[in-house]
């Protein structure tokens, strides 16, 4: 039986689609739940009630609107290219989703234990863009033009300073992999030995940029429906608005999951001595995720020529010294060598 | 090439499943839900005003020049990954010339923030 699944052509590929519903239904059913989960703490913070009518405790709103949009009519502006127009929410969803084949959730659980897993999530993010900009285009209305053009630049200006945040990382670690970057952090001490310690400010500037990235608040610009409506899905309807809304949600999720693996452990246990599994790094995801949450419900949105500024002017000269800074830490072993792990990794 | 196989098809076929979802999605509202378009409602959105003219008009140059910027950058961050990933093997000359790399393009972004393409009015 076992033979089966790893010596013929059908059997891989029974294997792999598998292992790929394994990943992609948990995550979907996980997302429902987050959304639910973001709407009832955004509620609390705000003292309301939230989504408290379907199912208990309004556990199964997230089910209902799904329903709701499969019900829903799609409309299709007049002038709109008719194939960008559905191209680009399938390029939102298919970008956000193919990201997690390279995910570790446990020691050795990855769908593609690729050696350049990092460039991989990196490569495929920079492409949702593509879904902003194309949706803004095709639409043929103003509104979603000029928010997929502001979206479009906030999303590439904080890029830049995410991939140097993760050159920092790389650098402690030697390895783009994330198990090697999560074994690399595994020691005797739990969770001070995780990347957060030493890396601390520049998981701070990673969690903001993720934020500005998946175009959360406060930098949800591109939907500030006081000036621009809400951007780039004005003119979209029915499931595929859904699909930029669960892009887009994937992509926050996935995001909470790169800070656990980079900066947080992963699957590692915190406390020495209790062992590391998968669900130490479900405990992350949702840790973040939480964050995410609070930061929505607390903080007023950016002004645009601020975001720009805080993007370019900040960020970006502040990863760049960060990464000189472990560069020359990592090669002459200051701080008791906390920079140069890859002794210890893979 | 079979080893290379074993790790990238994986991600193939789940870039197959990605579509495969988000086309099952927009067809079954395709099927399922009402389809009723009339001219009122496949308008373009503008405020309840008949849109003036095309909405793919000219836009500032801002934006350009921050994809510009953009791809310095991110080539930059290109060159260092390799580099990154190799540091422990990296001789000296190797750390200090990509130290001299970083320098000449901080002297760049020093000069464009000077310039004033950073900044949005």
């Amino acid at each position: 039986m076992a033979e089966f699944f790893t010596t013929t052509g059908t059997g891989i590929a029974l294997l792999i689609l598998g292992q790929i519903l394994l990943i992609v239904v948990p995550l979907l059913v996980a997302l429902a739940f987050l959304m639910y989960a973001d709407r009832k703490i955004w509620a609390a913070v705000q003292m309301r009630r939230g989504p408290n009518v379907v199912g208990f405790y309004g556990l199964l709103q997230s089910f209902a609107d799904f329903g709701k949009y499969i019900l829903k009519e799609i409309v299709v502006p007049a002038g709109a290219d008719r194939a960008v127009f559905f191209l680009a929410p399938m390029i939102s969803l298919v970008m956000a989703l193919v990201a997690w084949a390279v995910i570790p959730f446990n020691d050795g659980w990855v769908l593609s234990d690729i050696n350049v897993a990092i460039l991989f999530v990196f490569a495929v993010s920079s492409l949702e863009v593509y879904g902003v900009i194309m949706g803004g285009w095709a639409s043929n209305s103003k509104y979603p033009f000029l928010g997929s053009l502001r979206s479009a630049a906030q999303m590439i200006s904080y890029e830049v300073s995410l991939g140097l945040i993760i050159i920092g990382v790389i650098i402690s670690t030697g390895s783009m992999n994330f198990s090697g970057i999560v074994n690399a952090q595994d020691g005797n001490l739990g969770l001070l030995n995780w990347y957060w310690l030493p890396h601390f400010p520049m998981m701070i500037l990673f969690f903001i940029s993720a934020l500005a990235e998946t175009n959360r608040p406060p930098f949800d610009l591109p939907e500030a429906e006081s000036e621009l409506v809400a951007g780039y899905q004005v003119e979209y309807s029915s499931t595929p608005f859904l699909l930029f809304m669960i892009g887009e949600l994937v992509a926050v999720v996935l995001m909470c999951a790169l800070i656990s693996l980079l900066f947080l452990g992963g699957w590692l246990s915190p406390i020495p001595g209790l062992p590391d599994g998968i669900f130490w790094m479900i405990a992350k995801i949702g840790l973040v995720f939480f964050f995410f949450s609070m930061i929505k419900a607390i903080t007023p949105r950016y002004r645009y020529d601020q975001l720009m500024r805080l993007g370019w002017k900040v960020f970006l000269p502040f990863s760049l010294v960060w990464v000189v800074f472990v560069a020359f830490a990592a090669k002459f072993d200051w701080f008791w060598g906390a920079f140069a792990r890859w002794s210890t990794g893979s | 090439m079979e080893e290379m196989l074993r790790e990238y098809l994986p991600i193939l076929v789940f870039l197959a499943v990605a579509i495969g979802l988000g086309a099952i999605l927009i067809l079954a509202a395709a099927v399922l839900a009402v389809r009723n378009p009339d001219p009122e409602k496949v308008s373009a959105y503008e405020c309840g005003f008949n849109a003036f003219d095309d909405a793919r008009m000219k836009f500032d140059v801002r934006f350009y020049l921050v994809s510009i910027l953009f791809i310095i950058f991110d080539l930059e961050i290109a060159f260092l990954f390799p580099w990154a990933v190799s540091f422990k093997d990296v001789s000296m000359v190797g750390f200090w010339s990509m130290m001299v790399f970083l320098g000449v393009l901080t002297i760049g972004f020093a000069y464009e923030w000077k310039k004033g393409a950073l900044e949005w009015q």
